[in-house]
């Protein structure tokens, strides 16, 4: 019953880029190396093995690309805009002023200027998309691994839970579980992390299965490892190309996620976000009277930054799995 | 086979903001020994309605763990005596034990009474009735719509992959895709409704109709008033559909099935329309019934922006309050709209695969 539940694995998959668990193998001609050596020396090859098939597909560096770019945004904003651009009292401008040379895209009811709200908010966006992302792959590693590598009644009843969670309005759960906490980004964070690792937990508990098939995982068992050594060190760094893949995916989800939950009201009102900008900007009567430069940009960002990190997940799933043919 | 055209569905969709596993359940389906179709059938109402059942135990409790006093909650600002909100508890069923108030809300929820609205004062079923067929409306044009899309830009990508078209087809698909949908919406209001520069406003910039108009006029008044939804709901939504036909068809490409078609001299287009998209259709249709089930709850956000008079639009309300009850029966209908769409491409995809579930 298990075996047909394999999606993303051919019958003999290509080495993956963390080749630890080969590592572990005897080697055939063994030169004048210590096994750690070895080891690190395939890791090495077969990350650059990685990059040269990643850097083919043109998406994937564009994506890059962009986040490096919002990267180092959000990592240099205190020295770029000053860290005092949310204060509502210490305003440079007027409330609304229309975009102009001192503020390139204008002002908002505060008199605070928007570009750099803007630039100050892609801190809030990569970090809750990062850690809620983080969180949802954590939970859905955890569980697909256990209930993988076990079986038996326990996995049942794990992948039930897990498939109702699956039919489960995310939105919805999210948007109820940011309403009964209180206000803060780590509710944010919490209710997305939470409601989003199905879909990792069904992908890792599929590809363990298939690791688990391997004669190696026999070997290592018959040499004594128990259940702990043969998940941590052979079935972990075999799924962890496939949780990269799904944790980008997911950065983009949680991000478009959190715009939507700071929208409707439930981040924390204090803390400069995209979405709360656009929320400000309807509770200003943006839309009402045509202010659409108010409204365009953080729309702007939040689409590329959830294009961006796409992209990056679309070309590693296309590395890792050639047969799903990503156009490059 | 059925499990060998999945991959892509499952990595296509994993990756959507509302994206779930479409494939969990139709490799589980193929999984099945040769059950009779009866006895399939029996198998997936039991597992619906254990979905169902744990629905209502988290929406039961899922707010009962909220930090505070519910009817301090409601009763906020004015002033009330402590006998009063004693009444007010007793009212709300507030004072019994934990469980006895679990079995009463199963035992109503199940016969439709999911409570009073603390904002309306009414029936939240009476309020979900009265609201269900606008989103129902809504929604049902915006999936028709985006899936016939998806599929026709879909099919075309996939069958000239790698092209110029197909490129720009997938970018286009893409970057509509990580737009959030409330802030189309508002752009969209915007240019459109309130009209800047030179557009002047052509559509209404929100409710479902203006009111005074009957009979066909009123038809078309409704539908002037769904443009702008429509078009927010369609360009959010019809990248899923792309992508996952998209990666079927590819799947099917290799097949050997289409070398004999085309050794047999057919034309190309027919080669597609009558061998390859019938076996790619298979993985879309349940995504179709996925996005059925999700876009329920996905228009919360475009029904609020454009106050069109349905249930997202009622939940946005509910939570403003919050409106306890009223959240906690939308919930409910928002999953069972979920647990009824998987049921129904679960019933539907043995009859349209015969491999699958006999």
């Amino acid at each position: 019953m298990t075996l047909e539940k394999t999606p993303p694995t051919p019958p003999t998959p290509p080495t993956p880029p963390t080749a630890s668990a080969a590592a572990a193998a005897p080697s055939a001609a063994p030169p004048p190396q210590s096994a750690a050596a070895l080891a690190r020396a395939r890791r090495r090859a077969s990350a650059v093995r990685f990059w040269r098939r990643y850097r083919t597909h043109r998406g994937g560096l564009f994506g890059l690309a962009g986040l490096s770019l919002i990267a180092l945004m959000a990592l240099f904003a205190p020295l770029l805009v000053g860290s005092d651009v949310q204060s509502v009292t210490a305003a440079p401008g007027t409330a609304l002023e229309a975009p102009s040379a001192r503020f390139p895209l204008g002002t908002d009811q505060f008199g605070r200027s928007l570009l750099s709200l803007l630039v100050w908010g892609s801190r809030v966006s990569l970090t809750v998309g990062l850690l809620a992302a983080g969180l949802s792959v954590a939970i859905g590693t955890l569980v697909g691994i256990v209930a993988g590598h076990y079986g038996g009644w326990f996995a049942t009843v794990i992948m039930r839970v897990t498939d109702w969670f699956l039919v489960m309005p995310t939105l919805v759960l999210a948007i109820v579980l940011a309403t009964v906490m209180s206000r803060s980004i780590w509710t944010v964070i919490l209710a997305i992390g939470v409601t989003s690792w199905p879909t990792t937990a069904r992908l890792v508990r599929a590809q363990t299965i298939a690791v688990e098939s391997r004669p190696y995982i026999e070997r290592a068992r018959a040499l004594g490892g128990g259940h702990r050594h043969v998940m941590t060190r052979h079935v972990l760094p075999n799924v962890m190309p496939l949780v990269l893949a799904q944790t980008t995916l997911g950065i983009s989800a949680a991000i478009l996620t959190e715009a939507t939950l700071a929208f409707l009201g439930l981040g924390d009102p204090i803390i400069v976000s995209w979405g709360g900008m656009l929320q400000d900007a309807r509770e200003a009567g943006a839309v009402s009277s045509g202010h659409w430069w108010y409204l365009a940009p953080p729309g702007i960002a939040i689409a590329f930054v959830a294009l961006a990190f796409t992209l990056c997940g679309r070309a590693v799933e296309s590395v890792l799995n050639p047969k799903l043919g990503v156009s490059r | 086979m059925s499990g060998a055209s999945t991959p892509g569905v499952v990595r296509e969709a994993a990756g959507g903001p509302l994206g779930t596993e479409p494939s969990g359940r139709t490799a589980r389906a193929a999984s099945g020994t040769r059950a009779a179709y009866p006895l399939y059938v029996a198998g997936k109402l039991g597992g619906a309605a254990v979905s169902l059942f744990a629905v209502l135990v988290t929406s039961f409790f899922l707010f009962r763990i909220l930090p505070g006093d519910p009817v301090k909650a409601m009763t906020h600002g004015t002033p009330t005596t402590a006998e009063q909100l004693a009444t007010l508890r007793r009212q709300f069923g507030l004072d019994l034990p934990v469980w006895q108030q679990f079995t009463d809300y199963c035992a109503k929820a199940l016969t439709g009474d999911l409570g009073m609205s603390y904002q309306f004062h009414a029936p939240v079923g009476e309020l979900i009735a009265e609201k269900l067929p606008a989103t129902l409306l809504l929604t049902g044009v915006a999936v028709l719509i985006y899936s016939t899309l998806g599929l026709w830009l879909g099919t075309r990508s996939a069958w000239r992959n790698g092209s110029l078209g197909d490129r720009l087809n997938t970018g286009v698909a893409l970057t509509l895709w990580s737009v959030p949908a409330f802030w189309l919406g508002l752009l969209l209001i915007i240019f459109f409704a309130v009209g800047i520069g030179p557009i002047p406003g052509m559509f209404p910039t929100g409710g479902m109709s203006s009111g005074d108009s009957t009979g066909f006029g009123q038809v078309l008044d409704v539908a002037h008033h769904m443009v702008l939804p429509v078009i927010t709901l369609v360009a959010v939504g019809y990248a899923q559909t792309l992508l996952v036909m998209r990666s079927s068809l590819l799947d099917e490409m290799g097949g050997d099935y289409l070398t004999t078609a085309r050794a047999k001299g057919l034309r190309d287009d027919l080669v597609r329309r009558r061998h390859a998209v019938p076996n790619a259709l298979l993985p879309t249709v349940t995504m179709v019934f996925i996005n059925l089930g999700h876009v329920a709850a996905g228009s919360i956000l475009v029904e609020t922006v454009f106050s069109w008079p349905g249930l997202g639009g009622l939940f946005y309300q509910a939570l403003s309050v919050p409106d306890l009850p009223l959240v906690q029966g939308l919930f409910v209908v928002f999953a069972g709209a979920m647990i009824l769409m998987n049921l129904l491409a679960d019933l539907l995809y043995p009859l349209l695969d015969p491999r699958v579930g006999r």
